[in-house]
């Protein structure tokens, strides 16, 4: 259970999620890491070329700080403090409740992810300089895939969690195995 | 009849099968050859050359980088003349670069390029290159691929020994061609004999900087001071350098400096002039030269003036040189890798006379002397001959060494390379240039470790090898494969000026090292600006200056109004671009100089004085990006007496 709570801490050190954008005349791709409080280059400067090529078709600029980027660390503290407590003090099938807090958090964050990337693909300046479109005559969106690879236009895109979040998913999975292993050590001492 | 008919038939039938059995044999043969050493050539798309050879232009003034084994040209780093293209000597920034104590000189020639060295082996930061006519060293910065600092010689004249580098890069070498009065004064040209002198100038470099400064000049006779080349391992500390013209003629050269039988190499104890110089042995001369530095983090060159040299007379200083004779006109004057051989290569014969470094120490140390020349100890020739390689050709120019134990000598007058073998002496294979070929280079040649599996021929003429062009054709370098016992010619390929020379080192050691951009938060010039919230124009009386940015695909501003006949128009011009290879470039209408290419992250810029009124485009020369045809603006021009306010935009309606 300790490990569990505190594993998810790794996300202030590793990002959580990697979009990398792939073309002929990009050597060395071009890559964004996301990490719990910060948009990151994965080499220098690619955000800010990522940006210079977006522009082309009306994509937003990545900004420089989005308000999840306080609300996300602020959750993953609270909930840490919360795993520790019920770590030293908590009964199992607390662990199992934390459990299932923490599935429904993080899904509300990929949901909130999957949100922003939809905006950030599909809201584009009505005054791009390209425009797309679609084989049935709407307007071309470029919304990166949230999990897998996808193809947008000359680019190729991946879009893959991070050691960050393999930590988170590593934390979940030792609440999960702390309530089973506390649930069987239970059963005897109830036998008695 | 029909039988006749029908016999003939078959025969000439059999004649054609014969013969094209014949031509499809013959034709296999040569194809599988020719493409065996196409292969060896060959680079496929997207690969890379195994070194880099940086072949000085000549006459062009500059310093063009190839790949080797392919031939292809990457680039001309533009150094001693000035290059449009590259706005090199045009813009505010380089102009320093070309000034000298003769004032601004947009040309010069350049001849000899040698690579940085550590513990005797190549080290790949810096090349250094001579500019022969108004005398000066050059460095190029083998990060940028750009040429950062270059120093007049003072007291010099042709520039041609030069620029060897020591073991360490302790210095570059400068020597005279022509000697000349030092310091110069008015006389008569009949008063040569005695009065003229030449200089060896030492240039030492600074071990982090590079920074170069000339830290003495030897005051020698008045002979040709030729080429030469550093000592290295046991002969480190000395220089050697081969001399002509000991007849001290001042006209009619070919004839009259062609009457000695033997003149000298001269060997330089460099170790024993740093002595003289800390026991205070030396003059301090006044004298005019420009040191001229470009700086990496401004942008910016600037320009110094010296006023004086510190003077070591070599007739006045036992131990400094001593004269090794060395027969008929030695031209090439090359250092085996162990240190031990000098090669002098006279030119005026069939012969190679290789000197021995230890049997000169010997000589020396028993004072076995044979006269002196102006107080300089003249050794005997038996007493330093190593050996002679007999009867190799005719006119030997240059020498290179494979660091296998073979030597490869240019013979320009019989046009080929000969390969012999280094202590026996023996001719090992000759192979023909097309035509009449000067230096060579194998990569890494004046170090201790060549990597002798190439040899570069640098041709002076090439005649009917190639498409004509008209009265001017190109010159050429060739390949030669020696990584067998027999050399094979595998490639031809055409260069850019005059390949004089070359310097050659394997791709591994710099190319992790060249730089993709420059930070723009780095970006320390006085006109440069960090982001679009730095853009602005200051006019001060006619003086007007445009801070202006370039990114993909506009100018901020690209509208600009208020601007007046008669002003002077500065467009300090900063790439914002911090991606590799988007450079952009920019040029106005009648402006009277160059275009500006400006890397990302730097900063440049050109002067333009409108003498006319009108609404004058600008525009982005580089191909950029796919908008680069709408990378435009417009600069209103109003008369000198208008009173249109200065203002600027971009993107406003």
């Amino acid at each position: 259970m300790l490990c569990g709570a505190l594993l998810p801490l790794f996300l202030f050190v590793f990002p959580l999620w990697n979009i990398t954008l792939e073309a002929p005349q990009y050597p060395i791709p071009l890559g964004m890491d996301i990490y719990i409080n910060d948009f990151a280059d994965a080499n220098p400067h690619d955000i800010k070329n990522i940006n210079l090529m977006n522009h082309y078709v009306g994509m937003k600029y990545i900004p420089d700080a989005i308000p999840e980027f306080k609300i996300f660390p602020a959750g993953i503290i609270i909930t840490s403090i919360i795993g520790l407590i019920l770590a030293f003090k908590g009964r199992y099938k607390w662990f199992l409740g934390w459990f299932i807090f923490m599935v429904l958090l993080s899904s509300a964050g990929l949901y909130d992810f999957y949100l922003w990337e939809h905006d950030y693909g599909h809201n584009l300046d009505p005054k791009a300089i390209m425009k797309f479109t679609n084989p049935d005559g709407s307007v071309m969106g470029f919304q990166p895939p949230l999990f897998g690879s996808k193809d947008i236009l000359n680019f190729k895109a991946h879009s893959y969690p991070q050691l960050g979040a393999y930590f988170l998913g590593l934390g979940m999975l030792c609440q999960l195995a702390a309530y089973f292993v506390g649930k069987r050590e239970a059963k005897p001492i109830n036998a008695k | 009849m029909r039988n006749r008919i029908k016999t003939t038939f078959i025969a000439s039938l059999v004649v054609l099968l014969a013969a094209s059995c014949n031509n499809a044999g013959k034709s296999a043969d040569s194809g599988a050859l020719a493409s065996n050493v196409a292969e060896k050539v060959y680079v496929a798309p997207g690969e890379h050359d195994e070194f880099y050879a940086f072949v000085s232009g000549g006459f062009s003034g500059q310093l063009a980088v190839y790949g080797l084994p392919s031939g292809r040209l990457f680039k001309v780093i533009p150094v001693f003349s000035q290059d449009a293209e590259k706005a090199w000597g045009y813009n505010e920034e380089t102009k320093p670069m070309l000034n000298t104590s003769h004032g601004f000189i947009p040309w010069d020639d350049s001849h000899h390029p040698d690579i940085s060295q550590t513990n005797g082996e190549l080290d790949g930061r810096w090349v250094f290159i001579n500019g022969n006519n108004t005398p000066r060293i050059a460095k190029i910065d083998l990060t940028t691929f750009e040429t950062t600092e270059i120093i007049e010689i003072p007291n010099s004249a042709g520039n041609h020994s030069s620029s060897f580098v020591t073991e360490n890069t302790e210095y570059v070498v400068a020597g005279t061609r022509f000697s000349v009065p030092i310091p110069q004064q008015d006389m008569s040209i009949k008063e040569y004999k005695g009065n003229f002198k030449g200089s060896l100038s030492f240039v030492s470099v600074d071990p982090e900087e590079g920074h170069m400064d000339v830290a003495f000049q030897i005051l020698m006779p008045g002979f040709d001071y030729d080429l030469a080349h550093p000592g290295r391992g046991a002969s480190h500390g000395w220089m050697f350098f081969s001399t002509y013209n000991s007849e001290e003629s001042h006209t009619l050269m070919e004839v009259n400096a062609s009457q000695n039988d033997k003149d000298f190499i001269a060997a330089v104890n460099w170790k024993k002039a740093e002595e003289y110089i800390k026991e205070g042995k030396f003059k301090t001369m006044p004298a005019n030269y420009a040191h001229n530095v470009y700086d990496e983090s401004t942008h910016m060159a600037t320009s110094t003036m010296k006023k004086e040299v510190r003077i070591l007379d070599a007739s006045e200083l036992p131990g400094l040189v001593y004269l090794l004779p060395t027969p008929k006109s030695p031209h090439g004057c090359d250092v085996d890798p162990t240190g031990e051989y000098i090669v002098g290569n006279g030119k005026l014969s069939a012969d190679l006379t290789v000197h021995s470094f230890s049997k000169m120490i010997q000589a020396i140390e028993g004072e076995k002397f044979d006269g002196e020349a102006y107080g300089i100890p003249i050794l005997k020739f038996e007493d330093v001959l190593a050996g002679t390689v007999s009867q190799a050709g005719l006119g030997p120019l240059h020498t290179e060494f494979d660091g296998k134990g073979n030597g490869y000598t240019t013979f320009f007058i019989s046009s080929e390379v000969v390969k012999w073998k280094v202590g026996t002496w023996e001719v090992i294979d000759r192979k023909p240039t097309y035509y009449s070929v000067g230096h060579l280079m194998i990569p890494g040649g004046n170090s201790r470790k060549p990597f002798g599996k190439y040899v570069l021929a640098m041709n002076k003429i090439t005649k009917d090898r190639y498409l004509p062009t008209g009265p001017e054709v190109t010159q050429s370098a060739q390949l030669y494969d020696i990584s067998g016992e027999k050399m094979e010619l595998l490639l031809d390929f055409p260069t850019v000026g005059e390949p004089h020379y070359a310097a050659g080192i394997p791709a591994d050691i710099i190319k992790a090292n060249s730089k993709k951009i420059f930070k723009l938060e780095e970006n320390k010039h006085p006109y440069g600006v960090q982001s679009d919230a730095g853009v602005r124009i200051e006019r001060n009386g006619n003086e007007v200056r445009i801070y202006m940015t370039m990114i993909r695909s506009h100018f901020n501003p690209d509208n600009i109004e208020g601007i007046k006949v008669g002003d002077k128009v500065y467009f300090h011009v900063t790439n914002l671009e911090q991606d590799y290879d988007v450079p952009h470039g920019i040029s106005i209408i009648g402006a009277n100089t160059s275009e500006l290419l400006i890397m990302p992250g730097q900063t440049e810029t050109f002067v333009w004085e409108p003498k006319q009124v009108g609404v004058w485009p600008f525009y982005c020369t580089d191909f950029c990006s796919a908008l680069h045809q709408e990378m435009q603006g417009y600069v209103r021009v109003s008369p000198a007496s208008s009173d249109t306010p200065l203002t600027w935009s971009l993107g406003e309606d």
